[in-house]
């Protein structure tokens, strides 16, 4: 069974700039409420440019068109299942949209007054609430524009942590080879060094591996639980106390959170600071790279550190406070991206407690259901049981000449978007699947419907799948000629 | 469906985790609401704050309010843009990297610049990447920041680059309130100045990149009002090896905040050490042209701690917003509008000093200035009474400023009726 149907009519488009005719108008902007100036006149000589060159000049519908075509290229959420491991992409409900339109909040200019702020800094705080409460944690900032937005913030805060101690050695992070490229990118990026822990032949890290790296170097333990690799790192607890007795704290990646709401709370497991990712657990848009959202939640002990400003309520009013002396500062021009954290608590207060128990259930149902189907037919690196994605390998189709790309590609033909691919980097050729709870049973048989006949395809016709994909609008790339002469912007020379 | 898991209970599935972790109860949070009480909840909620649609509004201060055709919602809200990932997957993602690609272009017009990526999280964070970009370029570590730099953005600089150990160097401002940039040290990495400035003045970049030139410094100009690009000479114009800021003023709506989207562009010399996201054209194997990411060994999922940043999102769905409302407005209209910005702030000016109040700084500006105005703090409690938010009190952001200084935004969406009535109540 394939749920792709037959192919509709897709139209070629040119680049704005190619279909751009001198003197075509789009909107019409109308006159100065005042008497017109004339610019260079009121500036004064030196500052005025003259018309920018090649900008577009194109009629409204034009546009319409041309952006209606390109949308018609992408696949997205709404056009299919997308088992996109570590990414949790979950559909986003239209309500949400909505409330982020709403003009109490799309209209809000943030450097409006508090004190005519106070329904969005209510919501903002009902948000950090609940925040805490699924994190187990006890303050949470919104202001972290991303995921590893919010990573750079949470070790930023270990560190001021470490330093306000008089512990200023604790330069080392310690990060499982299971992790996000992030992690180890955010330390850096606070000029910490990175120190490698190998996981362990089952998949996830060992407390004796950790004990061996722990010293009073150590900064942090940054972990992902669930794994990239869809396990639960069972030895957590054991973990947490390993690094708190060697005077480190414990950072959570909480990309993979979509396994742990209603089931259990990263505070329990000895984890000092973590982030979300508003975006992946609460459904939050993936507009084809962003914008995301990374609150961070952490303890008590470094609630000193959170960045400026912080939402006080006190009195029954809400204020932006900025007057925090030990804050490692403020990480963004404002108060995050409330556009996309509404939108989250707008996901959670539709759900509440039992609808997000369920999401998690599901999520860890349906990932343990693809996998189990699939395991007699593709390799599988770890034999446990998965929480909220698994991974399977290439290994078998590999000895007809078939990788993990090659089936990536062929899922396109068949109507689905692939899984993470090679990644998690422990795991040679990985395809990484997470099904998320939004998805029918029939959903995921027809994805395991198409996963089984790439396999058979793999031993009986290698080149349907190597040849992969025919069906999208495009064929497979030269990455090699893009990276190696870059043209990374139209200019008319080129025409 | 558990059958097929070999499983005999939900719980059984959930083996790994140890007992003592499980959750024994439930999440405490409030019930579940429907649409309809969701939306009623929500609406309650927001219908206290105070909007630029709510009254007459003068606030900018790095975040404007701006016309959006209704054509921009209508499109960006395609569920294949909203919520297609980032385009790994090229030949599924073409709408998304053209997209980007134009983007990319539209940033480098604007800019004046060769290379530009596919966004960062905001202005502020874009200057952070800015600042250190051109460490690793120059090998130095001293950055100098004009004062007139957006305080939020100085401050989310400072966090961005004290754990990698830069150090920040502040050059002052002038009494025409523009940036001295005679006494730019030799060891400088960076000198950074925005333009029009957080005072609202227009900067002379070109000062400012031959004395970071003649350091062997980068010049990075800095915009928070992208829409004076339209107008202004281009950073890149004036010799700027790199530029930034924010583009909210194209199309993003003002949400308290967020989200907007960053830009960076720069020289083509430095583009592998350029932060984030790229998008690039190249064909697929049947030769017709396609777009891809690319230069990815610069970002973190490939090199991890040794990236040109730890950013892994770009923000695609702002930066979507942005592109549509350049093609809508277009070449004609961007100007259009520039101009009318730079026409309603002259005349507010013009009023205000016919009014009898002071205009502290004589430098020019775009659509934003500083009015003095004595007994401020009364005048705005009065004006927020009749629902006018008459502009930014400078005094809240610190800086030794004057509780007198007010700074005011007039934009397309500004009337001269309101202007007026600000000017009457403001030298009442």
């Amino acid at each position: 069974m394939s749920t792709a149907g037959r192919s509709g009519l897709v139209f070629h488009e040119p680049l704005l700039f190619e279909s751009s005719r001198p003197g075509r108008r789009g909107v019409p902007i109308g006159d100065p409420d005042v008497p017109p100036v004339d610019a260079a006149r009121e500036l004064g000589p030196g500052l005025v440019r003259d018309e920018i060159p090649d900008f577009p000049e194109l009629a409204e519908l034009d546009v319409v068109r041309h952006f209606t075509r390109l949308s018609q290229w992408n696949y997205g959420i709404d056009t299919g299942f997308f088992p996109l491991g570590s990414c949790t992409m979950k559909y986003n409900p239209k309500v949400n949209e909505v409330v982020a339109r709403l003009p109490g909040i799309a209209a809000v200019h943030p450097a409006t007054d508090a004190s005519r702020l106070q329904g969005v800094l209510a919501l903002a705080c009902e948000l950090e609430a609940v925040l805490a409460e699924i994190s187990g944690l006890d303050r949470v900032t919104l202001q972290p524009a991303a995921g590893a937005q919010g990573e750079f913030v949470g070790v930023r805060m270990v560190a001021a942590y470490h330093r306000a101690r008089g512990d200023a050695q604790r330069t080392r992070v310690l990060i499982p080879d299971t992790a996000h490229g992030t992690n180890p990118a955010s330390a850096a990026l606070n000029g910490l060094e990175v120190v490698e822990v190998k996981s362990g032949a089952d998949g996830i890290v060992h407390p004796e591996a950790l004990a061996a790296l722990a010293d009073e170097r150590t900064a942090a333990l940054m972990l992902t639980n669930p794994n990239t690799l869809g396990l639960f790192e069972s030895h957590v607890e054991k973990l947490s106390e390993v690094i708190h007795a060697a005077g480190g704290l414990v950072y959570l990646d909480g990309a993979n959170m979509n396994a742990l709401l209603g089931i259990a709370k990263p505070g329990h497991m000895g984890v000092d600071v973590m982030h979300f990712n508003l975006h992946k657990t609460f459904s939050t848009p993936h507009g084809g790279g962003g914008p995301g959202s990374g609150p961070v939640a952490v303890r008590n002990i470094l609630a000193p550190y959170l960045p400026t400003p912080v939402i006080r309520h006190e009195a029954g009013r809400y204020r932006l406070d900025d007057d925090f002396p030990h804050s490692i500062g403020r990480v963004h021009a404002w108060y995050g991206n409330a556009g996309i954290w509404l939108r989250a608590l707008a996901y959670i207060r539709t759900l509440g407690a039992s609808g997000l128990a369920e999401v998690s259930a599901r999520a860890i149902l349906n990932a343990n259901y693809v996998l189990d189907s699939l395991r007699d037919v593709y390799d599988v690196p770890h034999q446990k049981r998965v929480m909220h994605e698994c991974v399977l390998t290439d290994r078998r189709q590999h000895e007809h000449g078939v990788t993990t790309a090659d089936i990536a590609k062929r899922l396109m033909d068949y109507g689905y978007h692939p899984p993470t691919i090679y990644f998690p980097l422990v795991v040679a050729g990985a395809l990484m699947i997470e099904p998320t709870e939004c998805e029918s049973q029939e959903t995921l048989d027809g994805f395991v419907e198409a996963m089984r006949a790439i396999a058979r395809e793999a031993e009986t016709d290698p080149g349907l799948v190597t040849g992969a994909p025919e069906r999208p609008i495009v064929r497979r790339l030269d990455e090699v000629r893009a990276a190696r002469k870059p043209r990374l912007r139209w200019t008319r020379e080129r025409v | 469906m558990l059958a097929r898991t070999g499983a005999s209970t939900f719980e059984a599935l959930l083996e790994s985790v140890p007992a003592g972790l499980r959750s024994r109860a439930e999440l405490k949070l409030a019930p579940a609401l429907d649409e309809r009480a969701l939306l009623r909840h929500f609406s309650a909620f927001t219908a206290e704050n105070a909007t630029v649609i709510s009254g007459p509004s003068f606030l900018g201060a790095g975040a404007y309010h701006h016309f959006i055709p209704a054509a921009v919602d209508a499109l960006a809200s395609r569920g294949e843009f909203m919520t297609a990932y980032t385009p790994y997957q090229a030949e599924i993602g073409q709408g998304t990297l053209q997209m980007v690609f134009e983007f990319q272009t539209l940033v480098c017009q604007l800019t004046g610049l060769e290379v530009a990526n596919a966004s960062l999280y905001d202005g502020a964070s874009a200057v952070a990447e800015a600042a250190l970009m051109a460490a690793r370029v120059t090998r130095r570590t001293r950055i100098c920041v004009s004062a007139g730099l957006h305080p939020h953005w100085r401050e989310v600089l400072r966090t961005y680059t004290e754990g990698v150990g830069l150090a920040l160097e502040t050059l002052p401002l002038d009494a025409s309130g523009r940036t001295d940039s005679g006494r730019v040290p030799a060891d400088a990495a960076a000198v950074i100045v925005q333009s029009p400035n957080f005072l609202g003045c227009i900067e002379d970049l070109g000062r400012a990149a031959e004395a970071a030139h003649a350091v062997g410094a980068l010049a990075i100009g800095a915009t928070a009002e992208a829409l004076s690009l339209a107008l202004l000479r281009s950073p890149g114009e004036l010799g700027c090896d790199i530029a930034c800021g924010e583009a909210q003023s194209f199309g993003l709506p003002l949400s308290f905040g967020g989200p907007y989207a960053g830009f960076l562009a720069a020289r083509e010399k430095f583009v592998r050490q350029l932060p984030g996201r790229l998008i690039g054209e190249t064909v697929d194997s049947s030769g017709q042209r396609a777009f891809v990411m690319t230069l990815t060994t610069r970002e973190q999922h490939i090199r991890r701690e040794k990236a040109t940043s730890n950013i892994c999102t770009n923000q695609g769905l702002c930066a979507l917003r942005v592109t549509i409302w350049l093609a809508l407005v277009g070449k004609h209209g961007i100007r259009r509008l520039a101009e009318i910005n730079l026409a309603h702030a002259a005349y507010a000016r013009r009023e205000l000093a016919r009014a009898g109040l002071a205009l502290p700084f004589s430098g020019p500006v775009f659509n934003e200035f500083v009015v003095a105005v004595p007994g401020l703090v009364g005048k705005l409690e009065r004006l927020a009474a009749q629902g006018v938010q008459a502009g930014v009190p400078l005094a809240r952001y610190g800086a030794g400023r004057s509780a007198d200084e007010l700074l005011v935004c007039t934009t397309e969406m500004t009337t001269r009726a309101e202007i007026d009535a600000l000017v009457h109540e403001l030298a009442a």
